[in-house]
């Protein structure tokens, strides 16, 4: 039986979708068994980052309604051959699907596969209602930054709410500047971690390949670059692995190419 | 070529990409249909029509416009304008 795993972060924009993608993406490199679902009914968005927008025929509200069975909206990702999406609807909306049905395809879903990865809308409205419904826990994704963290600590009383308690809850931070966290123009990981009071998934710095990632339609978890191993880092952890937190490279640039010391 | 420039022609490729791969999407997004569901449609299509009637499949015109039939429905719609040349009963 498999886990069911809700990325939600109240706020938009601060790389819900793109974490989904990549540790889904990472979890199957591990050899197992993922399907990531996109729960923003009308604005659908985790194909295009996954670089599926082409083979979209069936989505979940098709499934919802029983349009198609579960398999004919499931898209086998082009990398990872035990890696599958269930795309959004693009035209209809958050009202087409209630949490009582997303808890029922959670529970099928759990059959068939070992992480059901649920993309949850911004908001905290039905469309978060919805992806949160089947979740046995919860990936928080917070930028270090006032809004979002405000955000993030009244979704974790929503997830409490919904029977998700702050032990299932685990905080990913993404667009982390170690630079401006040196120079104490940014939340460090600790000020983030003491207002929230969870666990650590992990910590994603700002990195333009993010970009150039989505831009391609290709994930980079597990690439060489920072973001890629602190997604890989990520999936190890949800698989119990114990991972230390990656500590990024102080030095700027220069100083590696010269060995000066800072 | 300095160094730095390969970073940046690899950062034009990744946005030349992008955009492509966005104006393909928009489309299929206003439509309702992506382009490769639209092509196996259109081979379902043809498969189909072809097992009853002979027709000209250069010709054939499939398409889904925004408006509805004479720009008069109430949503998208699916035309097919496909030319005969005959029933295979004639031959």
């Amino acid at each position: 039986m498999g886990e069911v795993i809700v990325i939600t972060s109240g706020k938009g924009g601060v790389g819900k979708t793109t974490t989904v993608s990549n540790i889904g993406t990472g979890l199957a490199m591990l050899n197992k068994k993922v399907v990531l679902v996109d729960t923003d009914i009308g604005l659908r968005n985790l194909d295009i980052v996954m670089g599926l927008e082409n083979r979209v025929i069936f989505n979940l509200v098709d499934v919802i309604e029983g349009t198609c069975k579960i398999n004919q909206a499931l898209i086998r990702d082009k990398r990872q051959e035990n890696l599958y999406l269930m795309p959004a609807a693009q035209s209809r909306d958050k009202t087409a699907v209630t949490p009582e049905q997303m808890k029922l395809l959670c529970d099928d879903l759990k059959q068939e596969f070992d992480y059901v990865l649920m993309d949850c809308p911004a908001g905290i409205e039905q469309g978060f209602l919805n992806a949160v419904a089947g979740a046995d826990r919860a990936l928080l994704v917070v930028n270090p930054e006032v809004s979002s963290v405000r955000d993030a600590d009244h979704v974790t009383g929503l997830l409490q709410k919904n029977g998700i308690m702050n032990d299932n809850v685990g905080l990913i931070i993404t667009r982390y500047r170690p630079e401006m966290v040196k120079n104490g123009d940014m939340l460090s990981k600790e000020d983030v971690l003491d207002v929230m009071g969870l666990k650590l998934m992990g910590i994603v710095p700002e990195d333009e390949n993010i970009i150039v990632s989505s831009n391609n339609g290709t994930p980079l978890v597990g690439s060489d670059c920072n973001a890629g191993r602190a997604y890989m880092n990520i999936c190890r952890r949800i698989q119990g692995e114990d991972v230390p937190i990656m500590e990024f490279e102080k030095k700027g640039f220069f100083a590696r190419l010269f060995g000066k010391k800072n | 070529m300095g160094f730095m420039d390969l970073f940046k022609k690899k950062e034009v490729n990744s946005g030349k990409t992008a955009k492509n791969r966005l104006q393909l999407a928009l489309q299929a997004d206003r439509a309702g249909v992506s382009p490769d569901v639209m092509e196996q449609m259109k081979r379902d299509i043809i498969a189909v029509i072809t097992k009853y009637i002979d027709i000209d499949t250069e010709g054939l015109d499939i398409k889904v416009d925004h408006n509805g039939l004479d720009g008069q429905g109430d949503g998208p719609s699916i035309y097919a304008s496909i030319p005969i040349r005959g029933t295979k009963k004639d031959e």
